[in-house]
């Protein structure tokens, strides 16, 4: 009961803080999401509005479902991503009017920015040349090739499976992360993969997009998505953006952040003084404030769903571990949970909870429950039956059992199962930053959108420091908890 | 002659096992009465349905001249005494607060619960330098002292002994057999032990019942037992012992 009370007033806050209702500007985390983001939010900051990033969200679904929720009021879509992944290829959505009416009175496409970023598929230059390969017709001739797609590439309807139909392709397919796919070319593992035709790092990697000989592909062209409820002047304002960004603008912009690594800020920022339409008015932040902030997102966010997690395990595995029924169902339960991989999890999170810390901390909460759950009935139901026997005879009440003798005695296992989720906390909270919570996942995935092997490292070394400290920290308090002789006592040396 | 337990046509099953049919056993007040029986005899569970920690599946147990309930089991639980084999003592506490766990949980006053703890080492013969012991620090023969002392902490009115001396040595055992003996003249508590050994039953006890399978085979005092034995099976027994 405690902890659902305790769980309202957090919702509570999370409403309380919206209270100033700033603009929320999303975006999905690849890097031409990232700067056409960070230009709608400059731009709306220049003309006065106040507005809070959620970037780096987990791909179309992640975003569409935000927006949908009220958790962000406007990121940049793509009209063919419209078409195909929102309204489910539907045949009469093929034109702006029309694609409005089908998504209904509370989302709207703004005029498209210029640039069409149609999906595209891109080979290794030097490659195609070997093998003369121009089109993606070309490929039928090579079915040995090996093709690495973004997951969302394989699932889409416009994505490789009617790709594949309409060209007769039957290559061999791996799902691999977009961020990711590149390197894998270069490295040899895959030769074909998925791209999009603005995108900045071809050039670097010296990849080549192969022509789209059938048509198959829809057009891709950048619009505003936007929450119909936030301001008339916001909405006019973002209007404005309509053809400012052709196909080469995009193009040199992408590869900004991902060959000249400037930020998104910056590119933003320069963009818009271009268009003589703001004062440059510069605010970075440090690596070290970003790690800061980060780090101290990544332990609240564990910390909160830690001790929920053993306030509600402990209770748990109390109540159930005599009652072999009870205990065998919420063991299956709590296996179960811990088989959702943890990226659908979170997804899973969005429609309930919406986007941010709460579906992040919700979902990192159930996966540490197992761990502690199944130590603590562990734990208890492992002790000397003989001490069982005599602390039930001697005239103690079930709470005093369990207080006085059974809980010390299971400790050092309830303690190790307390461990563990910490440390799979910690883990799993990387992966928070794909619905907008934040925590060292951050630079995870803004790094795996810019291919930034350094801003990956900014994330995933102080994790592993972090769950290093954690695994130290634990050992420490079972010292200080099981007092050396019990430890004897127990076996435990 | 007074009984502290009776049992009355008590049925009783483990699992798919039946230990218990129409069992009818009496325990006499302030004497020691022996159980002896190979393992699977039934002797622990007979243990167990007196102090409450399993229950009759039919049949009636009284103890104190009262059915045990679920209303009225932790009072007569306190008031019986238990220790058993390896003494059962909980390693995270001290001897002491081994000793002293039910009179704390049930508030008795700390002053006393020194003084009744020191009565009690006493009584067993135990240095008071031992208390702060963890069990692990003690000898076999110490932290059996100390599990009498806890089966006797509230002064109870039966004591429960579950093959409490199997295993110890032999210098040891026979000192703490005289110590139970002299225990029990000095309070006329009521004492139950469940033992394997006859030979131990023969030393310790007034009254000795034997069990077989759960069927209660011979009731008798020692003498007579050794004079009369019911059946070849008790003649065996005796015969075993030499």
């Amino acid at each position: 009961m405690n902890f659902l009370l305790w769980f309202f007033l957090l919702v509570q806050l999370s409403l309380v803080s919206f209270a100033s209702d700033p603009i929320r500007v999303g975006s999905k985390n690849f890097n031409e999401s990232y700067v056409l983001s960070e230009i709608v939010a400059s731009l709306l900051e220049s003309k006065g509005f106040e507005v809070e990033r959620k970037f780096g969200l987990g791909g179309t679904l992640v975003c569409y479902e935000a927006l949908l929720a009220s958790e962000i009021d406007v990121y940049i879509e793509y009209t063919g991503t419209v078409q195909q992944a929102i309204l489910k290829g539907s045949k009469s959505g093929s034109t702006l009017d029309e694609m409005n009416e089908l998504l209904g009175e509370e989302i709207s496409l703004l005029p498209p920015l210029g640039f069409n970023n149609t999906y595209a598929i891109a080979i290794d230059k030097d490659l195609a040349a070997d093998l003369s390969i121009k089109t993606i017709s070309d490929l039928g001739r090579f079915p040995l090739l090996k093709a690495g797609f973004s997951l969302e590439f394989l699932n889409r309807e416009d994505g490789w499976p009617n790709l594949a139909k309409t060209y007769g392709l039957s290559q061999n397919v791996v799902g691999i992360e977009h961020g990711l796919a590149y390197r894998a070319i270069k490295n040899g593992s895959i030769k074909i993969t998925d791209a999009y035709s603005t995108d900045g790092d071809l050039k670097k990697f010296e990849l080549i997009i192969l022509d789209d000989d059938k048509k198959f592909f829809p057009d891709y062209l950048a619009v505003p998505i936007i929450r119909n409820d936030i301001s008339a002047e916001a909405i006019e304002i973002l209007s404005q953006l309509r053809g400012k960004i052709d196909d080469e603008t995009m193009r040199s912009m992408n590869a900004k952040a991902v060959v000249e690594r400037l930020s998104f800020d910056m590119i933003a920022r320069d963009f818009l003084s271009i268009d003589g339409e703001i004062k440059k008015t510069y605010k970075d932040e440090s690596l070290w404030q970003n790690l800061i902030k980060n780090t101290i997102t990544h332990i609240k966010l564990t910390s909160i769903a830690l001790t929920a997690g053993i306030f509600f395990g402990l209770i748990c595995g109390f109540f159930a571990y005599n009652r072999q029924r009870i205990s065998g169902f919420v063991l299956y339960l709590s296996s179960l949970m811990q088989t959702v991989p943890s990226i659908a999890l979170l997804a899973l999170m969005i429609p309930i909870f919406g986007i941010g810390e709460i579906p992040a901390i919700v979902a990192l909460f159930l996966y540490s429950v197992l761990p502690i759950v199944r130590n603590t009935i562990t734990g208890l139901r492992s002790i000397d039956p003989v001490l069982k026997k005599v602390v039930v005879a001697i005239g103690l009440t079930e709470r005093q059992q369990l207080s006085q003798v059974l809980i010390p005695l299971a400790m050092p296992t309830i303690i190790a199962g307390i461990k563990t989720a910490a440390v799979i906390s910690i883990g799993t909270a990387t992966l928070a930053a794909f619905i907008g919570a934040g925590g060292l996942g951050e630079p995870i995935v803004t790094g795996l959108a810019l291919n930034d092997v350094n801003l990956i490292l900014q994330g995933a070394v102080p994790a592993a420091i972090l769950a290093i400290l954690v695994e130290f920290l634990f050992s420490l308090l079972e010292r200080l908890i099981l007092k050396p002789h019990m430890r004897q006592a127990l076996n435990l040396n | 002659m007074k009984n502290t337990v009776e049992l009355k046509d008590v049925c009783k099953s483990l699992g798919s096992k039946e230990v218990f049919r129409d069992l009818n056993l009496a325990i006499p007040a302030g004497i020691i009465t022996a159980i002896v029986g190979e393992s699977g005899s039934g002797k622990t569970t007979l243990l167990s349905l007196i102090n409450g920690v399993g229950f009759a599946d039919s049949g009636s147990t009284y103890v104190f001249g009262e059915p045990v309930t679920s209303e009225n089991l932790l009072q007569t639980q306190r008031r019986i005494g238990y220790a058993v084999q390896g003494a059962g003592l909980f390693p995270h506490l001290t001897a002491e607060e081994n000793i002293s766990i039910v009179a704390r949980s049930i508030g008795m006053n700390s002053d006393l619960i020194k003084k009744r703890v020191r009565v009690l080492l006493e009584l067993v013969h135990l240095d008071q330098e031992l208390l702060k012991n963890f069990p692990h620090a003690l000898s076999g023969g110490q932290q059996q002292r100390v599990g009498l002392c806890r089966a006797m902490m509230l002064n109870p009115s039966l004591i429960l002994l579950d093959e409490p001396f199997s295993s110890l040595d032999p210098i040891t055992r026979k000192a703490l057999h005289s110590e139970i003996i002299e225990l029990q003249k000095a309070t006329s508590v009521t004492i139950v032990i469940v033992t394997h050994d006859i030979s131990e039953a023969m030393k310790l006890s007034q009254r000795i019942v034997v069990l077989k399978d759960g069927a209660l085979i011979q009731e008798d005092s020692p003498e007579n037992i050794t004079s009369q034995p019911a059946n070849q099976y008790v003649n065996d027994l005796l015969e075993a012992m030499s």
